[in-house]
């Protein structure tokens, strides 16, 4: 097995329910190391739910998820991001009143570790530490091409710039696998062509890629392997073209075949 | 004598002390949303653990300063685990309960360690030996004890460390970040739990600084002391804006100097029918007026984002 074909993660039969609902019924994929993997359901199909079991906000009612060969404990999201997963947020979540360049700073916390004696000391490993924090955030900005940006306060950001600030607060956390909820909402064309190529530069650079998107056309230019969701089961998982011809899929999209003819 | 000049100065010594306890309001509010009712008993414990061991050191023949500080240092370390043990048993268990709960369970604390200091120190009223030099300067014609002079610069140097602290290192990003939201500054790997535990260590730390300062320069602590003193920082955290670190400073800066200009003009203003002694009844006063006027403070934001 080469490196490329290697598993990163795998959930299997993952369970939620909240309530009397269950948000996700037995999902199993599998996500192999250096893809660009898209997950895509009509709305409330679960995958929101799947990225937030994924990297420890809900812990799941059953089954199991391996990352990297290892259980992944489905209890808190520090150590998800410590594991090597990080994500962005459908509703962009920044720390609004924190620089551009203190969000991508606060990413790189869990891979950094000046605490309360440092804080005071100020020695000489903790202001090197800081010192190289400070250069990689500026880097990552660099990355996803806002470093104009990096003294601002993400609240005054343009929309599209907050996306790309949320994509290099997550890359600062260092993740193997990042997860991106619906990333080209709201973008308008030529931000889209700019996402698209940004995400391709960053499983190009070494980061799998997990992808929640509406925009089915950038999903199937994108993804080398697609998983559909409905009603919180997974349906189908194949390469682009399978999936687009899957009987399933367009019911689930476009309802019974019946009601299309109608 | 210029009554305005010393009242300013007076208000400046007292406004110092009312910001470093207000920051420990803040800071608390600014991280979890919980107004820590028990503040003010820390400040008080401070006082007396303080005093206690000043009074102890007193006749040792150690310089004041140093025996002071020494106080300082004791009554630092006993505030700071204070501080920790409450926010780990009586907070952190109640940190997904609702905003209540919390809130009345500080209220349940601050009576405890009232409890406690009267059993510990009696329902006396104890005097701070007068070990630290006495000396007075003249300034324009109002008077500043060294004391005083040392309130001023000692919590001036403490904010701006603070805000160095806060600004400029991991820990106070980390610790914006998990104000801010701390689902999310827990995927980027912080642990909120040791952030929030640091915050109460910090602000225990301020409240026992503020405690050897009040009982130094008012030359007193008993057990009830940390009540008035706590709900007065709180009104100087509000005035300011609460939740906010710059507005904990000014607002208690501000208070400070409101109270004792009022006390100092009261009976002017009045033809001596009020008096010097109801000096407290600005602090709230202002409390009212900025509930009612400008509930976000001075220097607050719309909390809308928050609800």
């Amino acid at each position: 097995m080469t490196v490329a074909d290697s598993v990163l993660l795998e959930a299997r039969n993952v369970d939620k329910r909240f309530g009397g609902v269950r948000a996700l019924q037995a999902v199993s994929l599998t996500i192999r190391t250096g893809e660009i993997y898209g997950l895509i359901g009509p709305n409330g199909a679960g995958k929101t739910t799947f990225f937030n079991v994924l990297t420890g906000l809900y812990a799941p009612d059953g089954g199991t998820l391996l990352f990297a060969g290892a259980a992944l404990a489905a209890s808190s999201p520090h150590t998800a991001a410590a594991r090597g997963i990080a994500r962005t947020f459908q509703n962009i979540r920044l720390f609004a009143n924190m620089t551009a360049l203190e969000n991508v700073m606060v990413g790189c916390h869990v891979r950094t570790r000046a605490g309360v004696l440092g804080a005071v000391l100020r020695d000489r490993r903790t202001r090197g530490e800081e010192e190289a924090i400070r250069r990689r955030a500026e880097e990552l900005l660099h990355y996803v091409g806002i470093a104009d940006r990096a003294h601002d306060l993400a609240r005054y950001l343009p929309y599209g710039d907050q996306r790309r600030l949320e994509i290099a607060r997550a890359l600062a956390t260092g993740p193997r696998l990042l997860a991106l909820d619906e990333p080209a909402a709201g973008m308008n064309g030529t931000e889209r062509e700019a996402l698209r190529v940004l995400i391709e530069g960053i499983r190009k650079d070494g980061t799998t890629v997990l992808l929640i998107e509406h925009d089915v056309k950038l999903v199937m230019g994108l993804c080398d392997r697609v998983a559909v969701l409905d009603h919180g089961a997974r349906i189908c998982e194949d390469v682009p073209a399978v999936v687009q011809k899957d009987a399933r899929v367009i019911e689930a999209y476009l309802g019974p075949g019946e009601n299309v003819h109608a | 004598m210029d009554i305005f000049l010393q009242q300013i100065i007076n208000g400046l010594v007292l406004g110092s002390i009312y910001a470093l306890v207000a920051l420990g309001y803040t800071m608390v509010y600014g991280i979890m949303g919980l107004i820590n009712f028990a503040h003010g008993e820390v400040v008080m414990l401070g006082a007396l653990v303080a005093l206690s061991v000043v009074s102890v050191l007193a006749g040792s023949g150690l310089p004041g300063v140093v025996i002071a500080l020494l106080g300082l240092a004791v009554a630092a370390l006993v505030c700071m685990a204070v501080g920790f043990t409450i926010e780990r048993i009586a907070y952190r268990p109640l940190r997904k309960a609702p905003r209540l709960a919390p809130l009345i369970t500080a209220i349940g604390v601050s009576i405890v360690l009232q409890n406690l200091a009267m059993l510990v120190w009696g329902r006396n009223y104890h005097a701070f030996p007068p070990v630290l030099p006495a000396s007075q300067h003249e300034i324009l014609g109002a008077t500043i004890t060294s004391l005083q002079l040392a309130i001023i610069a000692i919590a001036a140097l403490m904010m701006a460390a603070l805000v160095l602290l806060i600004q400029r290192t991991r820990l106070g990003r980390a610790m914006r970040a998990t104000a801010e939201n701390p689902a999310i500054a827990q995927l980027m790997g912080v642990d909120i739990d040791r952030i929030i535990s640091f915050t109460f260590v910090i602000g225990s730390a301020l409240a026992a600084v503020a405690g050897l300062m009040v009982s130094a320069n008012y030359s007193i602590a008993h057990y009830y002391m940390g009540f008035i003193l706590g709900l007065k920082a709180f009104t100087a955290a509000v005035l300011g804006g609460i939740g906010n670190i710059a507005g904990a400073m000014i607002g208690g800066i501000l208070l400070g100097l409101i109270e004792s200009l009022g006390a100092g003009y009261i009976g002017d203003l009045t033809g001596g029918f009020l008096g010097s002694h109801y000096q407290d009844v600005f602090a709230f006063f202002v409390l009212i007026c900025v509930l009612v006027l400008r509930p976000s403070g001075l220097v607050g934001e719309k909390l809308a984002e928050r609800a």
